[in-house]
């Protein structure tokens, strides 16, 4: 059983019990960090515990080797409870050199603990990270606990055998200190050898090189705690975090990309209708173009297209044609496909339009999140071009939503708008893997005779879609285009009762759409009150801790969560104006808010973040406190 | 198309759709070459589809009994790159003009055609933005005058057939509104399995009339087209000149034909394959020279919506399309009552 190094209780020989740690693993963006906590998070999701986790990461792929802006970091949240966002503040802060202690070091709480890299921190590097003194020596640390190692001597130690040069051998640094932390937390190391093994399986010097120095450094943790010697100042000791409650099922860690990607391919298949997928590369919706290459036995073709705007339109291609199109970009993507997504809503072909956000407006902060662009999902299209739009607020909601945006897509033949964002896409969190049999499949239909009366490429169902016709079909030829559309048939028509009329059936089509989704619930408090927390995307994990402690300490506070952000559910006006207060948290300036007030005439108060990290619990919380006095 | 494929007439490609085109525009003609083309090449008309941007020529697709999209300015080879993808069986023509392929859409434009998706092309090329009201185009000489350059145009303009060969197109060919061998240019065009761009030269009778009558008109043809066929020596002026290559500069020359003797005075023999010959063509100064008419190139390679489905293939087999051992990919967990287990 592992000890505390410095126990202020001798008599307990029991490890520290948490109900939640955060840890942030901080490095240069050469070090390998986020493989580190990528593999970290998949030992402690096998260990039961619930997570969430939170890539931080430049925009420069390989920015010089220990500056400030080169700084890479991986957090993640684990717990013995439900957890929903990444932690506000680090209980241990993992830096790999001075450049990632300075940028990390102001958001560890009070007393918790910093293991550092003291081999990295010589002059150079010092003078790297704009620092005059050493700050593992002069004391400008004292509010936490520090632990000072030479992780890169004790990995040359452990990998000498491999005979490694001295660069190589350095690489495995991440794997030694993620052995340290293995430790630490008690946590497997044989999923990481495993995966070491078939990662490294053409290069075993590599992989033993990485294995050995994971060894070490659990090793090392489990000598120093025995041998019970100082070091330093250091408080070094290991913490049981154990399993959070879940429902029982089958489970797998997953990040918003794969889920939403996993997602395509299942509202694909339920539709029972071949996936065409253009994209074009961007931060940070390139995943999901990468996932969905390696899927063809399902049916996908993906296209890289010359741009973005090519993207959606061999996609609006391929739906006429009669696959399932489907784009994804980022915001700057997303504001070059406009005029197409005018085209699709014009042509009334189904059309899934994903927008992983990023901090904007123009290029903006590629690899930061943010939330500023659902204006330009409800309104960001010349003419009354209404579309559906679903948000998706954590990693596995995107697999629901992904489904749900198909379904609309198909059942409606309409372009749908599907917001994620860099957050959601990046992080990982355990995930309940869904029962395929328990979905509910939308099988499509394509019009391939000619109906009685004539063909009428504009005609409705019930849903005001009109039929899809595949290319191909005997009989059914017909032209469809950009140019405003005669009520039935499809002709060109200028006509100004015509244009009056269609502009309203496209409106009311989507509207529609309302009656094919659920209510509005209250994710957590009194459907009516004193305060409603509303939020949409990914404020979810933020909002729902911070309601949960004020519903704990007995607050009168209701958390609501948008899915559906065009059109809303139908319930959404009369359930805000039964509460006396509501405040949006969001991540820009006050969008969802502005479109609450246009919709439903209520008070809605914003409170806003745009630096490009998601909200912290402490922060809704104030805005809470707040809002009730 | 495995089936009988069933003879259509001119009748079976027009549709009841009023065309809209000016009186005496240039269009008119393509379109009944077109009709009149497509019986003949033994296609159905529902396996047809026409593809357009935005421009006059952009409306054609109304006019075809087949299906068609008249998509949005410049985008027509994307829409189609998507179109061909989903169902390589369609038979799929781009309608597009100089504003449209070379301007606003001439990215669009290179990929298609570096890619080699297998449809045809057909650029109206009229030198001019004629739905727009007559602004110059990326095809319009130097000094053309217009209501956005009214001392004249400054800039250079863009060769369709030297951008579509620049681009890896493997067929391009030259045609005339109003010429007879129009037809036979499409026949070309569509029996060639890859990416075909068609130049036309279309007359816009409101904006820039008659541009082409240098070369474009009956009388004084015979001197200014030289009509080219594959195998056949570049004669004209009823075989008294023809073109052969001055091997001292490495470049074309006009030669005059004795007694039709076009050997003796080293006549070329056009060789549609022969890419280098295809450039000097194309690029041969107006005037100096003729104007090359007909297929300046063909030599097929294969297709990019056949190599996306031989590797869409490949990739899938053996591989069963199970969504919920999808699902269960990589390293998971089981929950029980009891709480984890590994």
């Amino acid at each position: 059983m592992a000890t505390a190094l410095k126990q202020d209780d001798n008599s307990s020989n029991q490890p520290e019990s948490a109900e939640n740690v955060v840890v942030r693993f901080a490095g240069d963006s050469g070090d390998g960090m986020q493989l580190t906590g990528g593999q970290f998070t998949l030992s402690t999701a096998l260990a039961g515990s619930d997570l969430a986790t939170f890539p931080d990461f430049p925009a420069e792929i390989r920015a010089p080797q220990g500056t400030l802006f080169g700084v890479s970091a991986f957090q993640i949240n684990f717990g013995s409870r439900a957890i929903e966002t990444a932690g506000d503040e680090p209980d241990v802060l993992i830096a790999m050199n001075p450049a990632a202690l300075k940028t990390n070091v102001d958001a560890l709480r009070d007393g918790g603990l910093i293991i550092a890299d003291s081999g990295e921190f010589g002059k150079r590097n010092l003078d790297k990270a704009k620092y005059e003194n050493n700050p593992l020596e002069d004391g400008s640390l004292a509010k936490w606990q520090l632990l000072k190692l030479d992780i890169s001597a004790l990995t040359l130690e452990a990998v000498k055998p491999f005979g490694l040069g001295n660069k190589e051998a350095l690489r495995s640094k991440n794997m030694w200190t993620l052995g340290l932390a293995l430790w630490m937390f008690e946590r497997e190391r044989q999923p990481i050898i495993d995966w070491l093994n078939t990662k490294f399986a053409k290069l075993p010097d590599v992989a033993g090189a990485n294995i050995a120095a994971l060894n070490a450094g659990h090793a090392y943790g489990e000598t120093a705690e025995l041998s019970g010697d100082g070091l330093g100042s250091g408080h070094l000791t290991t913490r049981k975090v154990g399993a959070a409650p879940s429902a029982p099922g089958e489970y797998r860690t997953v990040t918003g990309a794969e889920a939403l990607s996993l997602g395509l391919v299942a509202g694909a298949q339920l539709a029972d209708v071949p996936m065409f997928f253009g994209g074009y590369p961007i931060t940070p919706a390139s995943a999901i173009l990468h996932h969905l290459s390696r899927l063809k036995e399902f049916d996908v073709t993906t296209f890289q297209a010359e741009d973005e705007i090519a993207a959606i339109a061999a996609a609006i291609g391929a739906s006429y044609a009669g696959k399932l199109g489907i784009t994804s970009s980022s915001g700057p993507g997303i504001a070059l496909k406009g005029e197409a997504m005018g085209l699709a809503i014009m042509t009334e072909l189904p059309l899934v339009i994903i927008n992983s956000q990023r901090g904007g407006p123009s290029t903006g902060l590629p690899t930061k999140t943010e939330q500023s662009d659902l204006y330009q999902a409800v309104y960001g299209r010349n003419g009354d071009a209404p579309m559906p739009v679903i948000a998706a607020r954590s990693p596995s909601d995107a697999f629901e939503c992904a489904i749900e945006a198909v379904r609309i897509a198909v059942q409606y033949m309409t372009p749908v708008m599907l917001l994620t964002d860099g957050y959601i896409a990046n992080a990982a969190e355990p995930w309940q893997i869904p029962d395929v049999a328990s979905l509910e499949p939308f099988p499509v239909t394509y019009l391939d005779k000619m109906p009685e009366g004539g063909l009428k490429p504009y005609s409705r169902d019930e849903k005001f879609a009109r039929p899809w016709i595949k290319p191909g079909t005997p009989e059914l030829m017909h032209r469809i285009g950009g140019i405003e559309k005669g009520i039935d048939t499809g002709h060109i028509d200028y006509g100004s009762a015509n244009h009056q009329k269609m502009t309203e059936i496209r409106r009311d089509k989507v509207l529609g759409v309302a009656d094919s989704i659920p209510d509005q619930d209250v994710a957590l408090g009194n459907a009516g009150g004193k305060l409603a927390v509303v939020g949409w995307g990914s404020t979810y994990g933020p909002i729902h801790q911070a309601v949960r402690r004020a519903v704990e300490a007995g607050k009168d506070v209701a958390h609501i969560h948008i899915r559906n952000i065009w059109p809303m559910p139908k319930n959404l006006g009369e359930l805000l104006k039964s509460y006396d207060r509501v405040i949006v948290p969001e991540m820009n300036t006050g969008q969802l808010k502005t479109l609450l007030r246009d919709q439903y005439l209520v008070d809605a108060k914003p409170i806003n973040k745009v630096s490009g990290q998601p909200f912290t619990i402490a922060e809704i919380d104030a805005a809470i406190e707040e809002n009730l006095s | 198309m495995n089936e009988m494929t069933k003879i259509t007439t001119l009748k079976d490609w027009e549709t009841d759709q009023e065309v809209r085109w000016c009186p005496g525009c240039g269009d008119y003609a393509i379109l009944k070459a077109v009709q009149r083309t497509m019986p003949e090449l033994g296609v159905r008309p529902e396996d047809t589809l026409f593809i357009s941007g935005i421009g006059c020529s952009s409306r054609f697709p109304y006019y075809m009994e087949t299906y068609g999209f008249h998509t949005i300015h410049g985008r027509a080879p994307a829409v189609a790159t998507g179109a061909k993808l989903a169902n390589p069986d369609l038979d799929v023509w781009i309608i597009t003009g100089d504003g449209d392929a070379l301007s606003i859409g001439g990215n669009h434009t290179m990929h298609l055609l570096r890619r080699n998706l297998d449809c045809q092309i057909m650029l109206f090329n009229n030198e001019i933005y004629g739905l727009t009201k007559g602004q110059y185009s990326p095809t319009s000489r130097v000094g053309t005058n217009t209501p956005s350059t009214p001392y004249g145009s400054v800039d250079r303009p863009a060769s369709p057939c030297a951008f579509a060969l620049g681009s890896g197109a493997r067929f391009i060919a030259r045609a005339i509104d109003i010429h007879k061998d129009l037809t036979n240019v499409l026949k070309s065009a569509h029996s060639h399995k890859g990416a075909a761009f068609i130049e036309i030269f279309q007359n816009c009778i409101v904006y820039n009339k008659d541009v082409f009558d240098e070369f474009a008109a009956k009388k004084t043809a015979a001197s200014t087209q030289l009509l080219l066929a594959d195998g056949e020596p570049m004669l004209f002026e009823k075989g008294e000149k023809g073109i052969a290559m001055d091997r001292e500069t490495l470049s074309l020359k006009v030669v005059d034909v004795v007694d039709g003797d076009w050997q003796a005075a080293n006549v070329i023999v056009h060789d549609v394959t022969n890419r280098s010959v295809a450039h000097m063509l194309i690029e041969m100064p107006f005037g100096e020279f003729p104007m090359a008419i007909g297929v300046l190139y063909d030599d097929p390679r294969p297709t990019f919506e056949a190599a996306v489905v031989e590797q869409n293939a490949q990739a899938a087999e053996g591989k069963k399309a199970d969504l919920q051992a999808l699902l269960n990919k990589g390293q998971t967990w089981t929950v029980t009552e009891d709480g984890p287990e590994l």
